[in-house]
């Protein structure tokens, strides 16, 4: 009984399916994304791969980009003042940055009350540049600039992709202009081919050398601000991701050996059987 | 339950031989799990992936259990309370990074065992029940795995609850009022994500229970083996402990160098990067994709396209979705042959590896935008997994011939070398 009903059912779903395949189909329109659109370019840091570390010089330097460019309209709320001693700064270096930290944190005032702001203290997380989304998008023609915590872990192609983003601004391709007058890019919008519809509200951030300028004798260049920034992005998203790596050397070490171990007991239980 | 010359416990200390007398627990699991349980001598190493599956789900429970601890349900706090787990909690990153790795090794090594179930014809008779168990596990297991996503409160998170409750709307006349019954309002929100939160918590422990029918089940009639002959003789079998403690011991270990090169150098691969965005229903994701374990079926849902015998194509796909799995229910009264193994069944084992490579095929259309030339594909794959099972499978086991099967377990693993010096498993 079962065999019977079992087969009408699978002929009814082939039937379906079949009918499916066999509709036509409408030609595609090609989008400008599917030609223009780029693939993240190459991007090596210190924390790539199983033994990867931060390379806390480059942090640092990262972390004086956000300061001094991105936290302008960025947010980065997961992250507090005091996780920047992972960077190799000190106690009282941080709570220097936190306090000297341009946009302060909002409190309330012991004596009336009332809302006000404070310094920031090592305690606090990074505070938001705008008051509340709707002021953020007041701010950027009605575009919301993201939070930055966990960026490089919430875009396809991480780091990488980050890196190849602020470095990727280019005039429309003419061919572009040609082909899809449609897609061009209105005025409060730039052409930024890594980005996934090509058109990216965010303006240039770096736009030359020198706009931030470095202590410790790297090249102030776009192209190391770029890579310094998503070498930072990339600790603000996974801060744990040292204490991983080292964690996981050293138990894939002690399961390798206690695995061996397993295999020799294995085979003198079974020594002498055949199976 | 077991063969006669199964060896009885016979507690040798006083306080075992007490213990043995007021509550047989240790007498329990020696028989169950230890030397009184004989096995067949020649199974291979497609017969580690049961305990391995226990083992994946005593991580999920173990590190699940902590995770609850620090975790919020809680939509306006979930997305952060699990970043708090990451960044504040001592070595919260751990903990839940296992947790989600854990999850994909759980269904790794699940449909590793259903294929090996399916090769060697584990759900024939006289084994119908534990394969019926085993599809209630699966099907726990999915729900459990689904609500577990919902968790984070990220916009994949999000946007998989609206679509897969979604399914039910599908129904006709009732199935709207269903979905918003399941998620508690017109759209997941709070209310959604702390019952998810409590059945996600509750289910484990209900898997657990169906776990211990399902090896229960298995124990009546034993384990099968790869020859699929039944067990004979004394000759035939070693008792459980120590020959598959030992191997299992050793299965377990490669099991965890895999799992730990995951979890500690990879725990994002399997993921994807718009569950670390909070949940946003005001943004739609431009793919809304399932978790890997789920995408042979989701490719099976979205290939249904066309309105076809007055039901619309939606229809069709949840229908057949939940069809591709309930099938599993039917399977052992489908495939009709006698003989368990595939190594025995020339025709069968074709279409099996088939099968394998349709499922693989399906998965990969699962997580393709539903473009050409992949809906195509993924309409001739989701019509072969139907044929497989309802309409190939009766025909093949009606028209196959089969391979001469060795005449016992013992002969197939010594090949006619006649006696072994000392018999199996009376000197260990």
């Amino acid at each position: 009984m079962v065999r019977p009903i079992a087969f009408l059912a699978g002929l009814v779903f082939v039937a379906a399916l079949v009918v499916a395949l066999l509709m036509p189909r409408e030609a595609a329109d090609i989008t400008a994304p599917q030609i223009f659109h780029k693939h993240p370019r190459e991007l090596h840091l210190a924390s790539d791969g199983p033994l990867g570390r931060f390379d806390r010089q480059q942090l640092q330097r990262g972390f004086q980009v956000y300061k001094e460019v991105c936290s302008a309209c960025h947010s980065m709320s997961l992250v507090a003042f005091r996780d920047l001693e992972d960077l190799g700064y000190t106690k009282a270096e941080v709570k220097a940055i936190a306090s000297q930290w341009v946009v302060e944190v909002p409190s309330v005032n012991p004596d009336t009350g009332e809302a006000t702001t404070r310094k920031a203290a090592p305690a606090d997380h990074f505070p938001s540049p705008y008051a509340n989304e709707v002021a953020a998008r007041a701010a950027n023609n009605s575009a919301l600039p993201p939070d930055m915590s966990l960026l490089a872990k919430a875009r396809e192609g991480g780091a990488a992709y980050i890196y190849s983003l602020i470095t990727g601004y280019a005039p429309v391709p003419a061919e572009l202009k040609k082909r899809f007058p449609d897609a061009v890019p209105p005025p409060t919008l730039h052409y930024n081919p890594y980005f996934a519809n090509l058109n990216i509200a965010m303006p240039p951030p770096l736009v030359a050398d020198g706009q931030v300028e470095y202590g410790d004798g790297t090249p102030s260049t776009v192209d190391n601000y770029a890579r310094d920034v998503s070498a930072f992005l990339v600790w603000a998203a996974e801060p744990k991701l040292e204490a991983r790596h080292r964690t996981g050397i050293a138990v894939v070490i002690f399961l390798l050996i206690a695995t061996t171990l397993g295999y020799f007991a294995y085979r003198n239980v079974w020594a002498g059987r055949k199976h | 339950m077991s063969f006669p010359w199964a060896k009885h416990y016979e507690p040798k200390h006083p306080l075992m031989r007490w213990m043995d007398e007021k509550l047989p627990l240790p007498r329990l699991v020696y028989n169950a799990v230890g030397g009184g349980y004989p096995v067949p001598r020649n199974l291979n190493y497609f017969w580690n992936f049961g305990v391995l599956a226990g083992a994946a789900l005593g991580i999920q429970i173990l590190t699940g259990v902590v995770l609850a601890m620090h975790y919020a349900a809680n939509a306006d706090i979930a997305f952060h309370s699990v970043e708090h787990i990451m960044r504040d909690v001592n070595s919260g990153w751990l903990i839940r990074y296992a947790h989600s790795t854990g999850a994909s090794f759980f269904f790794i090594v699940v449909y590793l065992h259903i294929f090996r179930g399916l090769y060697y014809g584990s759900y024939k008779a006289p084994r119908e029940m534990v394969w019926l168990l085993g599809v209630v596990i699966f099907l726990l297991m999915m729900a459990t795995a689904f609500m577990g996503y919902v968790l984070p409160w990220g916009q994949m998170s999000f946007w998989g609850a609206q679509v897969i409750t979604g399914f039910f709307s599908a129904i006709p006349l009732v199935g709207e009022p269903i979905r918003q019954w399941l998620l508690g309002g017109f759209a997941p929100d709070d209310a959604t994500l702390n019952r998810f939160f409590s059945l996600h918590y509750l289910l484990p422990f209900v898997i657990a229970g169906v776990i211990v029918l399902h090896i229960w089940a298995l124990h009546i009639p034993g384990s099968g083996n790869p020859t699929g002959v039944d067990v004979k003789g004394p000759q035939d079998t070693v008792p459980f402990h120590p020959y598959y403690t030992a191997k299992d011991g050793f299965g377990l270990g490669v099991f965890l160098i895999a799992f730990s090169i995951m979890l500690f150098f990879a725990p994002n691969a399997l993921g994807h990067p718009d569950n670390y965005i909070q949940a946003n229903p005001l943004s739609t994701p431009a793919h809304i994709v399932p978790e890997w374990y789920f995408w042979p079926f989701y490719a099976i849902l979205r290939s249904f396209t066309v309105n076809f015998l007055w039901v619309p194509a939606k229809l069709w796909g949840v229908v057949a979705m939940f069809s591709s799995i309930a099938l599993l229910f039917v399977l052992p009264w489908l495939d009709a042959s006698p003989i368990r193994s595939a190594n025995y069944r020339p025709l069968y084992r074709k279409f099996f590896w088939l099968l394998v490579i349709d499922v693989l095929v399906l998965g990969l259309c699962g997580v393709k935008p539903p473009e050409e030339p992949w809906v195509r594909i993924s309409q001739f794959a989701a019509a072969y997994y139907f044929a497989h099972f309802l309409i190939i499978l009766p025909i093949i086991s009606r028209i196959e011939r089969p391979l001469p099967l060795p005449a016992s377990i013992s002969e197939s693993v010594l090949g006619g070398e006649g006696q072994e010096a000392a018999p199996l498993g009376q000197t260990a």
